[in-house]
Parts: structure tokens; sequence; C-alpha cells
């Protein structure tokens, strides 16, 4: 990243909407700097959607403010336009036009020049892997592939600030590993990226991250360091020589003082405790005790998911 | 044949010259929770149609829940159940309406429904909430619901399409658990999903491309086995332009960009890959060895120019 990695390009204070007596955004503070991929991760319901709305000035806050590109989008949402590229979850392609004329479609809303539409439009769709399907209908390509081609319509002006509102449900991992080197590509040309994502093994993929939970942002940090955040520590508690299954593993555990959360995966337990090393030997003992020898247990990374439960918890949970 | 649940054999499905599905072949014991993953138009929703008695075979034949998909499709279906993420449910009708019509709809025996439908409001956690309109609960409820509803026939093989995606991470996890106990009682469960957290959960993972069964595993059988390298974590200065030099890079299967960082895959030693970067102007970190992802994995699987064979 370059020096100008300070510059703080998005910046929203006290943001807050309701919907009738929902309150869907409660007071939202964050500053994101210029090339930064920042996401806001939450289950179905927790503000994402609205947050970003409010964003790309489509919708009105009741209370706060944004500044994106050093411009108030409250007050002058036409102006900001220019800097601001937004895909909605689901982006407005039309099915009966091909790939290419969708692109032309989209460079004519945003008064693309048409000598830069057609070199920026083979770059994108080259990077996209959609070159070979320039005069396919939009209709019918895979969901993967019209993600992608949503995405090469967004950025065929060249946005400051692009908004991505869960620009990969329904993805397939391939298609969704390409997304993302297009968007890595973007961030070292300076743009500047605002995604939401109900996936938390794809948060991961952030620079940074907010955590939000009904409506509200509980943490934000890269990945890395909420990882380092999160109280205790998980082991992975596996068969290996025992010849037991996981169920029986998740069994055993069941009442294990030191488990303070349990979890029977498809191959092991997830074992959430307070101290890694100290309490790795008194699970052996536990699983000896009753009755199971040779399991395999491991330190594990926490994923997202397992910061969430521990860091956000259940409030609200049904 | 009576310990499994599902068997196919040599199962294929033309669409005039296209082959959706390629002679696959599959067999999940009774309790097994098996994953089903692949690429977009890769066959895997061709196949469960065809498991689940939508659609007939071409060629090859599939027993499921001890009835032949392509003789005995309704058979099939009566013996099946099946959950969408995309609820089912009628979300202005209550809890015991959603049930009660369920109940209709699958035929459940006059005599049983009444116990039937406590089972599902205990196991979905909505005791008291019996004549809540289901559009005013919240996510993780619904989707119990929903599961509560897709088992009210008892059916002996389950079918989830991505179950739990979008749903809090607590309820998700309840959910599973949920998964969990029913293959204890010796429900089959296949899920289809494009998300790897979900098939994390999964005893056995089977990964289908182009009409083909590429791999099948535990998560951890699929992480150890059908990687092809070992995946390294590292840090640099340049990661856009290390990308492009590592294409060239004696040893790196795959290079890819991963937050701030560098996820490399290479076969053989990491002790080249600092000064190779370092030969194109490229600082980096010291490369450390990390545990690839069910993502990692698939990505590598299906990009592969040719597959490790599976066995099913």
């Amino acid at each position: 990243m370059t020096d100008t990695a300070s510059e703080v390009v998005v910046l929203a204070h006290g943001l807050s909407r309701r919907f009738g007596p929902t309150v869907a955004v409660a007071g939202v503070d964050f500053a994101v700097r210029r090339g930064e991929i920042f996401g806001f991760v939450g289950p179905d319901g927790a503000g994402k959607s609205t947050i970003m709305r409010m964003l790309a000035g489509v919708l009105l806050p009741d209370a706060g403010t944004i500044q994106l590109a050093g411009i108030d989008v409250v007050a002058e949402p036409e102006r900001a336009k220019p800097c601001l590229s937004y895909m909605p979850q689901r982006f407005g392609l039309y099915e009966d036009l091909t790939v290419d004329e969708n692109i032309f479609f989209y460079a004519t809303l945003f008064e693309v020049p048409g000598a830069i539409r057609r070199q920026r439009s083979v770059e994108l769709l080259e990077a996209a892997g959609l070159a070979p399907f320039r005069r396919r209908l939009a209709g019918q390509l895979s969901g993967g592939m019209k993600q992608k081609l949503g995405l090469v319509c967004a950025l065929i002006h060249t946005p400051q600030v692009l908004l991505l509102d869960e620009p990969t449900t329904g993805v397939d991992p391939v298609s969704r590993r390409d997304f993302w080197g297009i968007l890595y590509g973007l961030r070292e040309q300076g743009v500047t990226i605002v995604l939401s994502t109900a996936y938390m093994d794809e948060a991961e993929r952030c620079s940074r991250l907010a955590l939000l939970h009904a409506g509200a942002i509980r943490h934000c940090d890269t990945p890395a360091r909420l990882k380092l955040a999160m109280p205790g520590a998980l082991l992975a508690v596996a068969p290996g020589q025992s010849g037991k299954t996981a169920r029986d593993l998740s069994e055993a555990l069941q009442g294990a003082p030191c488990a303070i959360g349990l979890l029977l995966m498809g191959d092991r337990v997830n074992v959430r405790v307070d101290d890694a090393i100290s309490r790795l030997p008194e699970l052996h003992a536990w699983l000896a005790a009753h009755g199971i020898d040779n399991a395999e247990i491991t330190r594990i990374e926490p994923s997202i998911e397992d910061v969430f439960v521990a860091m956000v918890g259940s409030q609200g949970a049904a | 044949m009576s310990d499994l649940a599902v068997q196919a054999e040599g199962l294929t499905k033309r669409f005039g010259a296209f082959v959706a599905v390629d002679h696959l072949d599959l067999g999940i014991a009774k309790g097994e929770v098996v994953g089903f993953i692949g690429p977009n138009g890769a066959g895997k929703s061709t196949t469960i149609r065809m498991l689940c008695g939508l659609l007939q075979p071409s060629a090859g034949r599939a027993v499921v829940a001890g009835f032949d998909v392509g003789r005995q499709p309704e058979a099939v279906r009566e013996h099946i159940g099946y959950m969408s993420q995309k609820f089912s449910l009628y979300g202005d009708l209550t809890v015991r309406e959603n049930l009660r019509f369920f109940g209709g709809l699958y035929e459940v025996p006059r005599q049983d429904i009444d116990a039937r439908m406590r089972n599902a409001i205990a196991m979905a956690g909505l005791e008291g909430r019996e004549n809540a309109l289901v559009q005013t609960l919240a996510g993780g409820w619904k989707q119990r619901l929903a599961l509560g509803c897709a088992i009210l026939h008892r059916p002996p093989v389950l079918f989830l399409d991505e179950p739990t995606s979008g749903v809090e991470p607590e309820a998700r996890r309840k959910f599973w658990d949920l998964i969990h106990q029913l293959a204890a009682d010796a429900v089959t469960i296949l899920v289809s999903t494009h998300y790897m957290e979900e098939a994390e959960y999964c005893n056995r993972i089977a990964l289908i491309n182009a009409g083909r069964l590429v791999a099948i595993g535990s998560p951890g059988e699929l992480r150890r086995r059908e990687l092809g390298g070992t995946l390294y974590d590292l840090s640099c200065d340049a990661l856009g332009a290390a990308v492009a030099a590592l294409r060239e890079a004696p040893g790196v299967i795959d290079a890819a960009i991963f937050s701030d960082r560098l996820h490399v895959l290479m076969q053989g030693d990491s002790t080249s890959l600092q000064p190779f970067l370092a030969s194109h102007g490229i600082t980096a970190g010291v490369p450390a060895p990390i545990v690839p992802s069910l993502e990692d994995v698939f990505v590598q699987l299906v990009t592969r120019p040719h597959a490790t064979g599976a066995s099913a």
C-alpha cells in the first residue's frame, strides 16, 4: 500500500435508521481509509444492507453524517454519485441484453466516453473471465458469472469508492476467488471498497472487519487481530487412533469442566477452552477416564464465526 | 446394501448431447451427513434431483431409502424430506398452522400428527409460541421450524439446500446440533452447499465437477490428501506484483492474495520463496505453513487439469 493509506475516504458518524418500530441501524461510527477493503459482517437482519444503502445515498439516515471523498452524502447525494459505485444485492442486469449491451448501457448511464468504455470493458471482462461470453444474453449466465458481470458494470466508470452489498451470495468458490482477485486488483489501484457479507469465511479476505449485530458495530479490527482478541483458545478433538467417531467424542466430552463450548463438526469436535496449554492434557485425561485413548487434540486457529460467537454472543439469537 | 441409505451406480443424466452427470458411483451409509459441493453447472443439482426422484436418470441406477429412483420415484419422494434455505413456510400462518399444513401435505397419519407437532415445536424451541405468526419469528426459529416441517413424515433421508446461509452464528450452531442428533437416530442427511463453513459439519464431502465425482472424504482427509502441495502464508510489500511473479516461480502451484497477505501453494520446501521474490524487487516475510481451508482444496480440485481419481 502507498503512503496515502492513512487518508480517510469514507467517514460515518452516529448513523441511524429505523423502519417503523424496527431499529435497523443504531448509531454506527466508522472510518475507511483509501485502499482498504472494509467488510460489514453479520447475519441477515443485522443492518448490513441498510448501511450500504445509506452510504450509496439511496436511503436517507434518520440521524448521523456520512462523508464520502469529502462530500456530504446526506446533504448532496447527487454530488457523491460520480465518486462511488454501488452494487446492490440484486444488481439490475438486463437479462434480455447481451453481456456487451449491459456494459454499454451502464457506461452510457455513467457518461463514460466510448474510447474509455471499450478499453475498460476489455480489461474488466478479461479479469472476470467473461471475455468469451460477450455476446451471450445475461439471462443465460450462471449465478457466479452474473455477479461478475454486475461488478464489471459497476466498475465501467472509475469510482473512488466501491460499495458491494453481499456480492457473492450464491456464487461458487471458484467464481468467488476470481471475484476477490478483481477486488484486490482494484485495491492496488487505490479504490476503496466497502462490502457486506453474511459469510464469516469470506469476511477473512477483508483488510478490516466490522462485526455487526442488531444494527450496532460490536467489534471492528483486522481479521488477524479479531482472532487474537478472542478470549480463550480453540482445540480440535479428532478421533485419531482412538477407533471412535466424532459423535462418540462429542458425547464423552459433554460435561468436561474445562470446555466452555462444544461444537460437533463433521469429523471432529471443536472445544473452546480458557487456555490451550493447560487444558489440552486435561482433555486427554477426561477422555481417558471415559474410555477413549489416543484421540488427536490440536490447537486450531479460530474462524471469524468462532470470534463472532465468542465476542458478540447470542444476544437476540433465536 | 442394507446399511446404505443412498447407493448410486453409473448414475448418468444427459440433456441432448450434454452430459450433466457422468457415471456417478456413490454409497452413503445410514446416519451419515454428506455434503455435496461443486461449481455452478457441475451437475450437483441434477444429481440431487435424480436422487430425490424428480428426474429420471438416462443411464445407471440409484437406490434411495430402499427404492429405485428410476422405477419407483413416487416411493422415493415419500421417503425423503427436503428443506431449502429459502424457507417454504407461510409467514401469515401460525407455527401450529404451518405444521398442520405440512402434516396434511405429507399425509401424516391422523393419530400421529399431534405428537409429531409437539415434537417439532419442542425441537425448534417454540413452546409457548405455537400461535405466533411465522413472519414474526427470528431467523433461527423459522429455520428450525422449517426443519420440523420437513421431517414431520419421519423421512429416513433428508436433503438440505444451503440450510444455514445468512443465519445468526449461534442459531446456525443449534441447527447443526439438531442435524447431528437426527443423524444419531439413523436419519441420512445430504447437504448441498457453496459454503465451506456448512461443509465442515459434514462427515464426508463429495465434490462434483463436470458431472463427475472428483473427490470424496472427511473434511480432514480432503485437506490432507487433495491439495497437491503445502499452503504457506507470508507478508509481502507488493501483493499484486508478487502474485504475478510467483506464477513463474519453481515449485509454485498457485499464489493468491488473502486479506493483506499472500497465500502460496507449493510443492517441496519454501526456502526459495523469499530469495525469489527479492530477485523481483519484492520484500517478503518468512513463509509459514498453514492449514488449508476446504475452499482452498475445492479450488485446486476444480481448476486442476487432471483431477485425481475418486473412490466412493
